[in-house]
């Protein structure tokens, strides 16, 4: 599997890991979004076309993880127009009369980077309570970090986050099963 | 000489459907699908491609089997007090993709019951609703219905539901596992004096058709089967392309029904290809299938069908969702994603009766109610709050694992003014007006869910629920989930958009759903249904596309393997 994809430069992923953190926060029973790699996941998905094909869609049928040949590691292809949505939602219209069909468009990479921006510089050394502050003073972008926070938490790790699966051990959900599944009996009984 | 006998525009369970009939019958077929491939090599042995898979977040949060909404916007609006529209993206999208929204399903796949046929004899009418019967009654479809159970594949146990009308045969197989969390309300249900009964399930219980059974991994409603123990649609698909007379093109969107200068016959359809360019294929039939929101759009933009009729009487099913929270574990992710159905809100009681009359209407007809659990953890994650509370609720689960869920899939009265209709403005990436949905409930949908919630609930919290809460979708306004973006309908059961009856000036197909006017045309799904009913449309939609689909051949008429009883 190719390494991580980076979008952000380390200061402004380090603010991003801080602000994710104060959305999933670490407890005795849940590691926090900085040990569960969510800003990766969102590094990688703003950075989805760093790499070739893109990292939108995780290739199937299985993982590997219950059985099966390992899958969702290689990236599935875009169609160009498929292509042109995931870039315009990523990158922004910046302009580009094909990708202002529906009026112009932001882009993540810009919200990322202007909320990254407004929470300041010295976001990581401020206590949580000024953290707070200083996130729902934005509440947009606190929407759309929230948002991808739980992508990052709970989907496949194949997408950079949900380090080695350790979300979905925390909350006591299994993740993908097939091929394996679960028997009858898994399906019908009481834990 | 044409390209072939029959254009299909759709490749969903309709279109594939239709394509099976058809190339049994010696046809020969091009499916032209608007969307990409990615349930079956083209190719034989036409095996899977493999690329679906148990991933949330591919499959629930970035539009892999489509539309992305962005390239194929749909607008909403309650009303026209509302102006143009409320909203633009996803309205109640349905995949586009090989296999439309029939292996995205989850697959309840139950028969309607004789007196939905017939409802405006069976119940009266309503004011501000136009009820019909329907051209042609239950005993007339039974051999199809049997048919589609074949083909698809469906898993259940004949005489469950004590509601079911009249079947000649038993089902295809067995059914499935019990979710662990259906059993729990089913049992609570019985003891109510309810019926609930194993849901027949378009899912293979043991192999069936070259297809493995169930491994019971879960990710099943919004997901492909990654093993493909659901049949619909890929196996009336295979089997089509298998009489080597199908030819399947996806990233193909039909633009146009060709029509001769006579304006009575269609002679083929214009498509645009993944480059965008224009082609033409002559036809000597065509097959509309793009499903009860796209049939519709083609036909307006076509301005062709009884203009007074087509894209009117939209309905959906009005859903209420009752969620009951435990105080342990469900694991609800594993199996199916229902395995139980009642159909006591359809069926009604002297409680129901009082409570119509209470409300000034004649009946209160509700819909099958839907014995499941909740969904994935990103799900669950979007529904709770950040910050400190997020981990804490995580865990506990009370929003997924520790929660069961009814849904109720209200029988939606056809409603003139409720449509879809070309967007003033909004266009689609291929610069075609993007449909638009106009829908509010009727009062007797609200009034329904209104006598049935509190009565759902009481049934969750006797199966053990500590606590219950239910929500609509549409959310009534004012309620919870009536917020921006949230608004339209969410129930991906679309109905109605082009009815079909004996009489042109009221109606937009004929009982064999050839267009009147245009007898050449023939409409596979569910535009055609006169009326919603409260059962999920997929099943009837199948046997209606084997009764049309022969009759277009030139097939005898199926018949039951035994009479009414
Ligand atoms: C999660 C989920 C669960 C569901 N569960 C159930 C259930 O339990 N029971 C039930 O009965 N139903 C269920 N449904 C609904 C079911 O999926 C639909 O009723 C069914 O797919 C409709 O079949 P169709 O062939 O008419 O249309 P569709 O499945 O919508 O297929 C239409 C196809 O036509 C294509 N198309 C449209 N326009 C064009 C064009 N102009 N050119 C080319 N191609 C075009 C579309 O891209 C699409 O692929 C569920 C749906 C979902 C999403
Ligand atoms: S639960 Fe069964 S039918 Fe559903 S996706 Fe999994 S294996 Fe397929």
């Amino acid at each position: 599997m190719a390494g991580p994809v980076r979008f952000l430069s380390p200061q402004e992923h380090a603010v991003l890991e801080a602000a994710c953190e104060r959305c999933i926060p670490a407890t005795d029973a849940h590691p926090g979004a900085r040990a569960l790699g969510v800003a990766d996941y969102i590094d990688g998905l703003l950075g989805a076309f760093l790499v070739d094909p893109p990292r939108i869609w995780a290739g199937g049928p299985f993982s590997g993880r219950h059985g099966g040949e390992p899958g969702f590691d290689t990236y599935l292809r875009l169609s160009s127009l498929e292509e042109l949505a995931w870039r315009t939602r990523i990158e922004g219209s910046q302009g580009i009369p094909e990708r202002e069909r529906l009026g112009p468009v932001k882009g993540w990479q810009q919200e990322y980077r202007d909320g990254i921006a407004a929470l300041g510089a010295d976001y990581c050394d401020c206590d949580g309570e000024e953290q707070d502050r200083r996130l729902d003073a934005l509440p947009g972008f606190k929407a759309l970090c929230y948002e991808h926070a739980c992508e990052g938490a709970y989907g496949a790790p194949e997408y950079g986050g949900n380090r080695g699966g350790a979300g979905w051990r925390a909350i006591g959900f299994p993740g993908d099963v097939a091929p394996r599944g679960y028997t009858d009996a898994e399906v019908s009984e009481r834990p | 000489m044409s390209d072939c006998d029959a254009a299909i525009v759709g490749s969903g369970p309709a279109g594939a459907t239709a394509a099976h009939v058809l190339t049994e019958a010696g046809w020969s077929v091009i499916v032209l699908e608007k969307g990409r491939n990615h349930l079956l090599d083209l190719e034989p042995p036409f095996g899977p491609l493999g690329a679906v898979s148990n991933d949330e977040l591919k499959l629930t949060r970035r539009h892999f089997l489509g539309p992305d909404p962005w390239l194929e916007p749909r607008t909403y609006r309650r009303s026209a007090s509302d102006g143009d529209r409320l909203e633009t993206g996803d309205v109640n999208n349905l995949p586009s993709t090989v296999g439309g929204g029939g292996s995205h399903a989850d697959g309840k796949l139950p028969r309607f019951r004789e007196e939905d046929f017939r409802i405006l004899s069976h119940q009266g009418a309503v004011e501000g609703a136009e009820l019909v019967d329907w051209p042609f009654g239950y005993d007339e479809v039974e051999a199809c219905y049997a048919e589609a159970e074949r083909v698809v594949g469906v898993a259940g146990e004949a005489g469950a539901n004590p509601f079911a009308s009249w079947r000649a045969d038993p089902f295809p197989m067995p059914p499935g596992p019990d979710m662990y969390c259906a059993r729990l309300t089913s049992e609570a249900a019985t003891r109510l004096g309810y019926h609930p009964y194993r849901a027949p399930t378009g899912v293979n219980s043991v192999e069936y058709d070259g297809r493995p059974a169930c491994n019971n991994c879960g990710f099943c409603a919004y997901y492909g089967c990654p093993i493909e123990a659901k049949g619909d649609p890929v196996a009336p698909l295979r089997h089509a392309l298998r009489t080597g007379r199908c030819e399947l093109r996806p990233e193909s969107v039909v633009t146009d029904v060709l029509v001769d200068g006579t304006g009575r016959r269609a002679r083929g359809v214009r498509y645009l290809d993944r480059e965008l360019d224009l082609h033409e294929i002559s036809a000597r039939h065509v097959i509309l299938a793009g499903g009860a929101f796209e049939t519709p759009r083609l036909l307006l933009r076509n301005g062709l069908g009884n203009p007074d009729v087509v894209g009117r009487f939209l309905s959906f099913h009005f859903q209420t969702f009752v969620l009951g929270i435990f105080d342990h574990r469900l694991h609800g992710h594993r199996g199916r994603a229902v395995t139980h159905l009642m159909d006591d809100p359809i069926v009604g009681d002297g409680d129901v009766a009082a409570a119509a009359r209470d409300a000034g209407l004649p009946f209160l007809r509700g819909g099958i109610v839907e014995h499941g659990a909740a969904s994935g953890p990103v799900m669950e994650a979007l529904h709770s709050p950040a910050g400190p509370m997020h981990s804490r609720l995580m865990v506990d689960s009370p929003l997924r694992d520790c929660m069961a869920a009814f849904t109720m899939q209200g029988e939606d009265l056809p409603v003139a003014t409720n449509r879809v209709d070309l967007d003033p403005q909004v266009r689609d990436v291929y610069g075609m007006p993007a449909g638009r949905v106009t829908y509010a409930p009727h009062r007797h949908e609200v009034a329904c869910a209104e006598h049935w919630a509190p009565r759902l609930e009481l049934v969750m919290r006797e199966a053990g629920a500590q606590r219950t809460f239910w929500a609509t979708s549409p959310a009534l306004p004012g309620t919870r989930g009536d917020l921006p973006g949230f608004r339209a309908p969410m129930s991906r059961h679309i109905i109605g958009t082009a009815r079909m009856g004996d009489d042109p000036r009221t109606s937009v197909f004929d009982r064999w759903q050839r267009l009147h006017g245009i007898d050449n045309v023939m409409c596979a799904d569910s535009s055609v249904f006169p009326t919603s009913t409260g059962y999920g449309p997929t099943l009837t939609i199948v046997a209606l596309a084997i009764r049309a689909s022969r009759a277009l051949a030139g097939l005898d008429p199926l018949r039951s393997n035994r009479a009414r009883p």
